[in-house]
């Protein structure tokens, strides 16, 4: 059996034809494009960005020392103020508004603090092995088998209450989730050929790990990256809660809850239900994306921790 | 099996010499003298050094831990510098009251969560499994704390149903024997404490259960989904078996790995949680005891409840790779 000289030239045309080089991130952005979820989320996502960081400081400007209205104290939600005011009279929605930037700011933070420590940890000592790894992994075992609220708890208490020890804190607590993933993807890629064969012709570990090994081993930790700052966000409302991340005045979320908590006896639900919503909701959207992003990037990986 | 539950054991012991070692020297870290805080303000230089020379805080380093590491051997943790009482029995008198509600929050996630994502699973797709993943998305979304917040204001401040502080009515008198209040009142037969006990234990229960729950459910979906595609559950259609059996003995037996071993995680959740769910209904587990002994840097209790909660964390990691051969006949541990 022979081909046609035409036939063969259409099969080589199409095993060779340049395919479009799309780039990681542009593949990636438009799988998750066709995913409903992912969509809801970057939406959620946008319109907290659109409001914290333009809308607010445009059209709401606010200054957290100085804005009081003592005689409009504790009002229920009103034309005027949609949320209510709380018990120094400030308009909740305002106080929301303008929180997003705290909880966007050290969730990001936390989070490219982990990731990039935990990343570097987790390629190299995944790639090099040997003792390193062992005394790499083994003490991130041990960081991860205590209880990551407790363990930010202790950090903050060590370095002082405020945002960027939050911020400290919860970066520390989550570097060995990222050593692990990272460690796991370098696991796998290393014994493939074209590792081999880069190391056979010479070139240098490090270049092998970073043009090589990194950009195979991404798409987990994009999709953690995300997930992570849905946690972030809530550990940091929560360390405000307990009195840990941001003091007062600042309008960060967690505060506003523990500030509003004392006033729901006298029945001001709104101080503690509105700021409670947003939180659920700008963490709903980077659940969404992250969920979104998994199921694009990488079908196999299942979400296990919380 | 049983020398292998004997060999993980005896792993445990250099695993938790390292703990203690670290957290011994994490604690030496932490800046400020605990002598100088506990001596207050106005300490003299002598009063100062007797609280050093009390606490043993003048010795070296290496000696501080032999001495600790001699009584931990012994059962003795310490004594909490502030309250002087010792760590263990303080222990034993507020951890029942933890594990009294994580269990009890434990079993309301399976309850819910294990049929949610079995029937979203097996219904994929169809309004139930919508429902069910929109509330497991809700469920990792929402501060527990605040949900306690909202659950403790309406059933409790507004309505009046629950009660919204601690773990028994103060005029109720109960004999402690394991401190867990439902076994208790069962042991010595007191029916009004047993159905007290149970209402102050409903709201805390739903609020920390809500993050395992949606964990929990949504991993059964998974892992059914998975399952439900191998050729073994279409023989077990093909030979006629009705859909209950096989999905509950064919299907969810072999989807049940993955789900204990989100089970087991779900310990640090569950001691993070405990720390907001007892510090909102004033309840006097160990959550947040040790909250405020970090804050008040109550050293002994920070070190003994690190391996405290180490130990556990091992005990329960092991419990579920135990329970991994008894669901699977393929695992043997030999």
């Amino acid at each position: 059996m022979t081909l046609s000289s035409e036939a063969l030239e259409g099969w080589q045309a199409l095993e060779y034809a340049p395919r479009r080089e799309r780039g990681l991130v542009r593949d990636a952005l438009r799988r998750v494009w066709g995913n409903r979820g992912a969509k809801a989320g970057l939406a959620i996502v946008l319109f907290f960005i659109i409001v914290g960081y333009v809308i607010a400081p445009l059209f709401f400007p606010y200054n957290p020392r100085t804005d009081r209205d003592l005689s409009g104290r504790l009002g229920p939600p009103t034309r005027e103020h949609p949320f209510g005011t709380d018990e120094l009279g400030r308009d909740v929605l305002t106080r929301i508004a303008h929180g997003t930037r705290i909880s966007f700011t050290v969730g990001l933070f936390a989070v490219v603090f982990a990731s990039t420590v935990g990343t570097v940890l987790g390629l190299t000592s995944g790639y090099l092995g040997g003792s390193l790894e062992t005394v790499v992994m083994r003490s991130m075992d041990v960081v991860l088998a205590f209880p990551a609220l407790l363990l930010a708890i202790a950090i903050v208490a060590m370095r002082g209450p405020g945002l960027n020890n939050t911020m400290f804190a919860l970066g520390i607590t989550y570097i060995p989730i990222y050593a692990r993933l990272a460690r796991s993807s370098v696991m796998g890629i290393k014994e493939l050929d074209y590792i081999t064969a880069a190391t056979a012709v010479g070139v240098p570990s490090p270049r092998i790990l970073v043009r090589h090994v990194l950009p195979n081993a991404l798409s987990p930790l994009i999709v953690q990256f995300t997930l992570m700052i849905a946690t972030a966000i809530i550990e940091t409302a929560a360390l405000g809660f307990l009195g840990l991340g941001a003091q007062p005045p600042s309008p960060e979320w967690g505060a506003m809850l523990s500030n509003g908590y004392k006033f729901l006896t006298v029945g001001a639900w709104w101080a503690l239900l509105f700021p409670g919503l947003a939180i659920i909701f700008v963490v709903t959207g980077f659940n969404l994306v992250g969920d979104g992003l998994r199921d694009a990037l990488d079908p196999r990986l299942r979400r296990v921790g919380g | 099996m049983t020398s292998y539950i004997i060999r993980r054991l005896l792993s445990l012991i250099p695993t938790l010499f390292g703990v203690s070692i670290i957290v011994f020297l994490f604690l030496r870290m932490i800046p400020g003298d605990p002598a100088l805080a506990l001596g207050g303000e106005h300490a003299t230089e002598a009063t100062v050094e007797r609280i050093r020379e009390e606490f043993g805080l003048n010795k070296p380093l290496p000696q501080q831990y032999i001495t600790y590491m001699g009584k931990v051997l012994r059962g003795d943790l310490g004594r909490s510098i502030l309250s002087k009482r010792p760590i263990a029995d303080e222990i034993r008198a507020r951890f029942p009251a933890t594990l009294e509600l994580s269990v009890c929050a434990l079993i309301v996630a399976l309850v819910v969560g294990l049929p949610a994502g079995i029937i979203s699973a097996t219904k994929r797709n169809s309004p139930i499994d919508n429902i069910a993943m929109v509330g497991s998305l809700l469920g990792i979304s929402m501060p527990i704390f605040w949900l306690g917040l909202m659950l403790n204001w309406f059933f409790a401040v507004q309505l009046g149903w629950l009660p919204s502080v601690t773990r028994l009515d103060a005029s109720i008198d109960l004999q402690r024997i394991t401190n867990l209040i439902i076994v208790d009142s069962i042991l010595t037969g007191n029916a009004e404490a047993l159905l007290n006990g149970i209402k102050h234990l409903i709201l805390p229960s739903i609020a920390l259960s809500t993050i395992s729950m949606a964990i929990i459910a949504r991993m059964t979906r998974s892992a059914m989904l998975e399952v439900l595609e191998q050729d073994y559950i279409r023989t077990a259609r093909a030979k006629g078996l009705i859909e209950r059996v096989v999905t509950v003995r064919h299907a969810l037996k072999n989807a049940l790995l993955p789900v204990i071993t989100v089970l087991g995680l779900q310990v640090g959740v569950l001691l993070s949680g405990a720390v907001l769910t007892e510090t909102i209904f004033a309840w006097p587990g160990i959550g947040r005891w040790l909250y405020l002994s970090i804050l008040s840097r109550d050293y002994p209790i920070v070190q003994g409840m690190a391996l405290f909660i180490t130990a556990l964390f091992l005990v329960v990691n092991l419990l579920v790779d135990v329970s991994y051969a008894l669901v699977d006949p393929r695992i043997r541990y030999e």
